[in-house]
């Protein structure tokens, strides 16, 4: 048995140390990883624990962050929990075994800490690598703080243990502004996390030697298709178990989490849609910028998969302009958020002045000043009731101005 | 638990825990490995594999051809698979949470055997990493690569196991080549050297020879590595019914010596002795160009402007079965 940790009412972590404390409560049966920077003090965490016998599981350091999601398929596979931690290029390298984890329908929990991705080579956040994963299967959550990592972390094994739900589970925070920053964080006492989390049940198990069973096979055009389908409306469905465990959560914490975050958007003419730490600065902004009289709202997503393509297009339907920011060079077309948003919007019937800011490449900051600068902009584009700037811009780019449509 | 085994008859017939009706070629070899190998234990066993033609041609939903827990991931991560598995078992059986069927054999002293196969492309090539990785870590299982010394599966591209002058989809002969430039790669020793604590060479024609070297490596506690020669007959080219007769031309030629190598080590991995065994010696030693000459592979090499190439292969041949002789006398 691992040893009891004891914990504070009120903890100073930054969000590798929480993640990893959810990752010790979570009782992980095998844990393989590989270190990466920002993610790397998870695992360094996760290691003294086990050092100090906090850990019950067996921690697998293993040759690449390719090899710690093989490790972690075939354990779950096995019929253990696993879970590992990456950013940036070891998630790159996750990349082929992430399909196969959602196709294999194993419920691995993997931490995120999101940064960029090379060349250049950049250890800074943004969301290249959580955007890279978004067709991968997985359900994706995302956290602006360290309590907010440590909350979907431990809601993560519960989502994607679900037997209706049987599918691996991302939990992102942001590179360094969330991963290396102190803050407050509430945890649960260890025996309430095991409870909340409870048993791992083993579905198909390899162990059990009087029930041999064969995984990962091949099918071709006959069934594969089928096998997707399945596959992708089960992940569309799984909005009812991450509901139905959000509100768990808050019966036990109080802490209240929705598929769509929103802030002062009931009476918003102009909304900045964005993900991750931004959605803090964009408070404060939206803020200031209701005090010179301009409805500013904040929106954003806490499940980023499955996409709540009806509460984005509800919880905007009344706004006139909005400002979508996708932090991950979008390679040839606008950003992801950008096209998704705009979907749903146009599948709703409404069609409110959208822009798209690209920013925060590689770790640039973004000031709450750049903020305001965007909710003015928005604010003549509602006003005038069409577009007055490009459609899509970089905020905070250096050099002549970078525009396009 | 050792199983006892007493005549080929009764081998053959018992515990047929891998479906020889797939979707392999009639007379490949990879079938009669995995079926010896399995057969070499009555001990639940645990299997995870490569994609390779073993892959494609026993796991195709809705049918599959393992009486066995089986698992494929990708290409290049058998061997971490295998480990993975292994890690949980041990976790699982540390924490008392195995499921109760495993739990009465362990208690009966039957331990599931875990094993990954993998082909050569999955093993010398794009695997080795996560091989090099499994075996440094030293978790207890049994890699089996089965070395038909090309890419068989996506139609006979060449690998590092492919050996001087052989025609492959990708080392084509031609007009100005003779195929393949380079001899393959020394996977026994490389692996032997990983500090191993069991590492053996088998065919799957001598099957005692197998059977005992699998048997052995099962009782060995730590990662364990047996390189099959398996002859492919529609890569190397010859007849289906010939599969056992070109193994032991490979084998009595010396071109695939059986022997093993034992480092007596402790759980650290630190090695106290290293001992090489010859574990079959030809009474008569055939010429290479005898085993080169049953595969059309190699039939431009017959050519007499590659004839030098056959005196290359013998040259080569002699001097890795001196050297394995030189170690197994100095006890090395
Ligand atoms: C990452 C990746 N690269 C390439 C392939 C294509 N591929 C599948 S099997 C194979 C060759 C397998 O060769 P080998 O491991 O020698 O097994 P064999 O089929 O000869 O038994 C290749 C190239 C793949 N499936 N995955
Ligand atoms: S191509 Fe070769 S290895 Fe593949 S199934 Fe046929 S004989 Fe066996
Ligand atoms: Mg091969």
């Amino acid at each position: 048995m691992a040893k009891k940790y004891e914990l504070n009412e009120l903890e100073v972590w930054d969000g590798n140390m929480a993640a990893a404390q959810a990752l010790r409560q979570a009782d992980v049966d095998v844990l393989a990883a590989y270190p990466i920077t920002p993610s790397t003090p998870i695992v360094q965490n996760y290691s003294k624990f086990l050092a100090d016998g906090y850990v019950d599981g067996d921690f697998i350091m293993v040759e690449s962050e390719h090899s710690a999601m093989s490790g972690c398929v075939a354990a779950s596979a096995a019929g253990v929990r696993a879970a590992t931690a990456t950013s940036s290029q070891g998630f790159a390298l996750m990349v082929e075994v992430l399909y196969q984890a959602s196709g294999m329908r194993l419920p691995i929990v993997l931490t995120v800490v999101n940064r960029a991705l090379a060349a250049p080579l950049n250890v800074n956040g943004d969301h290249s690598d959580m955007y890279l994963g978004r067709d991968s299967g997985w359900i994706q959550l995302c956290s602006y703080n360290p309590q907010e990592a440590y909350d979907l972390t431990l809601m993560a094994f519960k989502i994607g243990e679900d037997l209706n739900v049987r599918l691996p589970v991302m939990v992102h925070q942001d590179g360094f502004i969330c991963s290396h920053t102190a803050q407050n964080v509430y945890p649960l006492q260890d025996e309430e996390a095991a409870k909340f989390i409870g048993e791992f049940k083993p579905v198909n198990t390899m162990l059990d030697v009087a029930n041999p069973v064969t995984h990962g096979v091949q099918t071709e055009e006959d069934w594969h298709f089928e096998h997707k389908a399945r596959q992708h409306n089960d992940l569309m469905n799984s909005f009812s178990t991450i509901k139905k465990v959000f509100d768990e959560f808050k019966d036990l914490t109080g802490r209240e989490y929705d598929f769509v975050y929103k802030y002062k958007m009931d009476d918003a003419d102009v909304a900045i849609f964005a993900l991750g730490t931004t959605v803090e600065s964009a408070r404060i902004a939206a803020d200031q910028m209701r005090e010179q009289g301009i409805k500013a709202g904040v929106i954003s997503l806490r499940v980023f998969r499955p996409f709540p393509f009806n509460e984005v297009a509800e919880a905007l339907k009344d706004v006139k302009a909005v400002a979508t920011l996708d932090r991950s060079a979008p390679g040839g077309t606008f950003g992801a958020l950008y096209n998704e948003v705009s979907a749903a919007l146009l599948a709703h019937g409404k069609n409110p002045v959208m822009l798209n800011y690209i920013y925060g490449l590689g770790g640039r900051d973004t000031t709450i000043d750049m903020l305001k600068e965007v909710y003015k902009e928005l604010d003549e584009c509602a006003k005038a009731g069409e577009a007055k700037y490009p459609l899509q811009q970089f905020l905070g780019l250096r050099g002549p101005k970078l525009a396009f449509y | 638990m050792v199983k006892k085994i007493k005549n080929l008859k009764e081998f053959s017939l018992s515990n047929d825990r891998f479906e020889g009706a797939n979707l392999m070629c009639p007379g490949c070899s990879h079938n009669i490995i995995v079926r010896e190998v399995l057969n070499a234990t009555n001990d639940p066993v645990i299997v995870a594999t490569a994609t390779g033609c073993l892959e494609v041609c026993t796991a195709v939903y809705p049918k599959t051809s393992w009486d066995v827990s089986w698992i494929h991931i990708g290409f290049e991560n058998a061997a971490v698979a295998a480990a993975t598995v292994s890690a949980a078992y041990e976790v699982m059986k540390r924490k008392g949470k195995l499921p109760p069927a495993t739990q009465k054999m362990v208690d009966e002293g039957r331990e599931p055997k875990i094993v990954a196969f993998a082909g050569d492309g999955g093993t010398y090539d794009i695997g080795f990493q996560s091989l090099s990785g499994a075996f440094e870590r030293g978790h207890n299982f049994m890699y089996v690569c089965l070395d038909n010394e090309v890419y068989a599966n996506t139609g006979g591209q060449r690998s590092s196991s492919t050996p001087i002058g052989a025609s492959t989809t990708t080392s084509p002969a031609g007009k100005v080549s003779y195929g393949e430039k380079m001899m393959k790669k020394s996977m026994v020793e490389i692996m032997a050297d990983h500090g191993a604590p069991y590492v053996a060479q088998v065919s799957p024609s001598k099957w005692k020879d197998l059977v005992k070297k699998v048997q052995k490596g099962f009782e060995v506690n730590g990662p364990v590595y047996i390189n099959a020669q398996s002859a492919c007959t529609t890569e190397w080219k010859h007849a289906p019914e010939d599969t056992i007769e070109v193994s032991d031309l490979g084998v009595d030629s010396c071109v695939w010596p059986l022997y093993e190598i034992i480092n007596e080590r402790d759980e650290h991995g630190i090695i106290y002795n290293t001992k090489l065994n010859i574990t079959y010696r030809p009474k008569n030693k055939i010429p290479v160009e005898e085993y080169l000459a049953a595969q059309p592979r190699f039939r431009h090499l017959f050519k007499p402007e590659n004839r030098h190439i056959i005196d290359l292969w013998q040259k080569a041949v002699d001097t890795k079965w001196e050297y394995l002789q030189k170690r197994e006398e100095a006890g090395v």
